[in-house]
């Protein structure tokens, strides 16, 4: 099972990134750009087909080490199956 | 006192650190390989600068799961010292040994400069040698300095008495958002922190790089002489009471 792991820093805390890259697409003609949250993105295959057991796993693996969930959030979202 | 220095793969300041407390304190120094599971019988602990593990997914991320840290955690549980200077202040965040977190500075830019620093608390084997209000200048050389945590936990932090050092200006003045003397944009010019038991204490600027005439700063000297002439107390009293 693929998964897909995002992560980003959280809305009330400044983003010094994000709004670099806001103030870059304001610049080169994207004037409606607000908000900007610069994250990463993480492709995670899993040995396992249980969709319920790979969300635990991937949450956990969210807490223990690929968020620092101080300054940012997470989302887990579970991909296709393979065939 | 016996000192021990933690090497991880892209530390960089470890050296600095080992010849200050070898060569200028005259003590017992070892280094610790990230890879050791004990701490050799070092009572002082200190993380040095650098890029541990390449700053890999988040500066200190990977290196505050690596053997030896399972060790410093033990040891600072029990009340040992620990000291994390620059990358090894991001370590003992990324382990939860000190609160908080770093983000990018708000310059987006790596920063190598001196900066001032406010001494806010002198009742601490790392500062006692240290005068409170004192204005220090050391040097800073770090890309993500800028400390953050949620305004609750900040003031928790604050009436704790765990604020340290603050960035500040030349005369000691508050520095605000300035960033003339708030390098990184630091919440509430936070520079250093100490955990409740006071044992921990992480800051961003280099103390070693400034601990010897030569360099043209012995600014950093009383840190690390608190120190090392704590612990060493503490082993007497120990010795003492048996």
């Amino acid at each position: 099972m693929k998964a897909r792991v995002t992560v980003y820093p959280r809305r009330e805390i400044l983003d010094p990134q994000g709004k670099a890259i806001r103030d870059a697409l304001n610049r080169v003609g994207f004037p409606a750009v607000e908000d900007v949250r610069a994250g990463k993105s993480f492709e995670i295959s899993l040995g396992t087909e249980d969709p319920e057991a790979a969300g635990r796993e991937l949450r956990e693996m969210c807490e223990r080490l690929l968020a620092n969930t101080v300054v940012e959030d997470y989302s887990v979202e579970l991909l296709e199956s393979r065939p | 006192m016996r000192c021990g220095v933690v090497v991880f793969p892209g530390s960089n300041c470890d050296h600095d650190v080992y010849h200050v407390l070898k060569h200028v304190l005259q003590q017992d120094a070892a280094f610790l390989w990230h890879q050791d599971d004990t701490l050799k019988g070092c009572e002082l602990i200190v993380l040095p600068g650098g890029f541990a593990y390449g700053d890999y997914l988040r500066a200190g991320a990977l290196a505050a799961l690596s053997p030896v840290m399972g060790a410093v955690k033990r040891h600072a549980e029990a009340g040992g010292l620990v000291l994390g200077i620059c990358n090894g202040f991001q370590v003992l965040l990324e382990a939860g040994l000190l609160p908080g977190a770093m983000r990018r500075n708000a310059s987006l830019r790596f920063l190598g400069r001196d900066v001032h620093l406010r001494v806010e608390r002198t009742d601490l084997p790392f500062t006692w040698k240290l005068r409170q209000g004192q204005v220090l200048r050391m040097p800073i050389a770090h890309g993500e300095g800028n400390y953050e945590d949620a305004p609750a936990k900040l003031d928790a932090l604050e009436a704790n008495r765990q604020v340290v050092f603050r960035y500040a200006a030349p005369d000691g003045a508050d520095a605000g958002d300035d960033p003339r003397w708030n390098p990184n944009g630091a919440a509430r010019a936070i520079a250093g922190v100490c955990n409740a038991g006071g044992n921990v204490l992480g800051l961003m600027p280099h103390p070693e790089r400034c601990s010897e005439p030569i360099l043209g700063n012995t600014d950093g000297l009383a840190l690390l002489a608190s120190a090392v002439e704590a612990g060493s107390a503490a082993l007497l009293r120990a010795g003492a009471a048996r």
